[in-house]
């Protein structure tokens, strides 16, 4: 019985793992869109997050299958309430590359010149996905603890781009809906960044048991 | 809360074996507390302990202090038909004597020489009140107990052992024998008793624990490796061996 059991555990985890590696292709590609101007590549991201939210039924699902059929308790019981949480991140991570991509479709060839700030802070929260991930992946407390704290390097960031954007609407107040678009898109990745802090919060309460103080 | 229970340092030995090893617990009052573990981990002979059931068996030997709301339940002044009145018990399979419904649960308080009529009317109708079988016999008291059935057997031995008013009582797998309805029954009646009693009880079912229990003993080869908050054992064990055996991973 525990062979199945742990059979479908593995299932899980491979399952989650593809899910976060969705996520970060889903934010690499609104990215680069951003930065290239690709509007192709922006229209693919809907598509991926279509995928992610695929994704997550079939998670949930198996999630529920397995605290209907085996019951667990302990670790297993805390593995797969912890998946459940983390999924409902990674599908929000998802929408909000969705979010990012579209807005890349509205802006007509504006350059991000001046801008170069938006595209390190994305390069930041692709890296704390792909931690939380990694941290999920191999149980890994002090890495979810490292992913928790570069969220405040985001967050910089995102002051950072605020600032700029101040900026750009002084010299060029004709631009003011351009600027807004870059406030929005600032604003998704560094809600990703939240997504990615909740993901390593529930590793540490997955391997741990307990849960950071808010 | 207080403890009705208290166990230091407690070894049981069955001739040359040691059953159980250094074992300290102390058991709050008004609580439900599971023993858990696998098959001969110690469970049964530990809670049949409390009550003195194994002086019955022979070359059993026991060191260590039991306290029984703070009497050493070995001390020579123990009335140990006393003590057993005050920790009733309750076995696996359901074993009512076979005679009337009325007469099994009376047969306690007569042979503690209680004989007026309405008192002992009285008695019989509180105890199948309490193990929520009233309703279901009242209109046939003085038909034979084993006309019942295995769930309705097992609630009227629970009124059998309420009957002597005790403050604790003891089940051992009380529900192993049952279907699945009468197990729910069970468990619902437990967790009312625990208002007015102190209830410990040995399963093997680990849902059962977690769904009815307040704490949980968790016993392997004869060691009490972790005792805590059912809650806890159950999503946080602190020792590796009990995460084991809770998981799946042995037992």
């Amino acid at each position: 019985m525990r062979n199945r059991f742990d059979e479908q555990l593995f299932e899980l985890n491979k399952k989650i793992i593809e899910m976060g590696a969705m996520c970060e292709e889903a934010i690499a590609s609104a990215a680069k869109a951003l930065t290239t101007g690709d509007v192709v590549l922006a229209g693919k991201v809907k598509a991926d997050s279509n995928a992610i939210d695929q994704m997550e039924r079939e998670i949930e699902s198996c999630c529920m299958k397995l605290l209907l059929h085996q019951q667990p308790v302990a670790r297993d019981l805390r593995l797969i309430s912890a998946a459940l949480k983390m999924i409902t991140d990674m599908e929000r991570i998802g929408d909000q590359a969705e979010d990012i991509a579209e807005i890349v479709t509205f802006l007509n060839g504006h350059t991000m010149e001046g801008m170069e700030v938006i595209g390190d802070m994305a390069r930041e929260t692709i890296q704390m996905v792909t931690s939380s991930v990694d941290a999920f992946v191999k149980k890994d407390v002090t890495l979810a603890e490292e992913v928790i704290t570069r969220d405040d390097v985001v967050d910089d960031y995102f002051s950072r781009v605020k600032h700029g954007i101040i900026n750009l609407i002084t010299e060029n107040s004709a631009d003011g809906e351009f600027a807004l678009d870059l406030l929005m898109i600032s604003k998704y990745f560094e809600r990703i960044g939240d997504h990615a802090t909740n993901i390593a919060e529930w590793v540490i309460y997955s391997v741990t048991g307990t849960r950071k103080e808010v | 809360m207080s403890n009705i229970i208290s166990v230091k340092d407690m070894c049981l030995w069955y001739g040359e074996h040691q059953a159980l090893k250094n074992i300290n617990i102390e058991i709050p009052k008004k609580s439900i507390t599971a023993f858990i573990g696998p098959s001969g981990c110690g469970k049964s002979t530990f809670l049949k302990t409390l009550n003195r059931m194994n002086d019955l068996i022979p070359n059993v030997k026991i060191t260590g202090d039991i306290r029984y709301e703070d009497t050493d339940i070995f001390s020579p002044k123990v009335d140990v038909n006393h003590l057993r009145k005050e920790i009733g018990m309750v076995f696996q399979k359901p074993n009512p004597f076979p005679m009337s419904i009325y007469d099994n649960v009376a047969y306690g308080p007569r042979t503690h020489g209680i004989t007026n009529k309405i008192q002992l009317d009285e008695i019989v109708e509180f105890a199948l009140r309490d193990a929520a079988i009233w309703n279901e016999v009242k209109d046939r008291l003085k038909k034979n107990a084993l006309g019942l059935s295995g769930g309705q057997q097992q609630r009227l031995c629970i009124a059998r052992a309420l009957a002597v008013q005790p403050k604790m009582l003891l089940m051992d797998e009380p529900t192993s024998a049952l279907d699945p309805i009468s197990t729910s029954r069970i468990e619902e009646l437990v967790m009312e008793l625990k208002e007015k009693y102190t209830i410990v009880m040995v399963t093997h079912n680990m849902q059962q624990a977690v769904r009815v229990s307040d704490y949980t003993a968790f016993f392997l080869l004869g060691e009490l490796v972790e005792f805590e908050k059912t809650d806890n054992i159950f999503s946080q064990p602190q020792d590796k061996r009990t995460e084991d055996y809770i998981t799946g991973r042995f037992g």
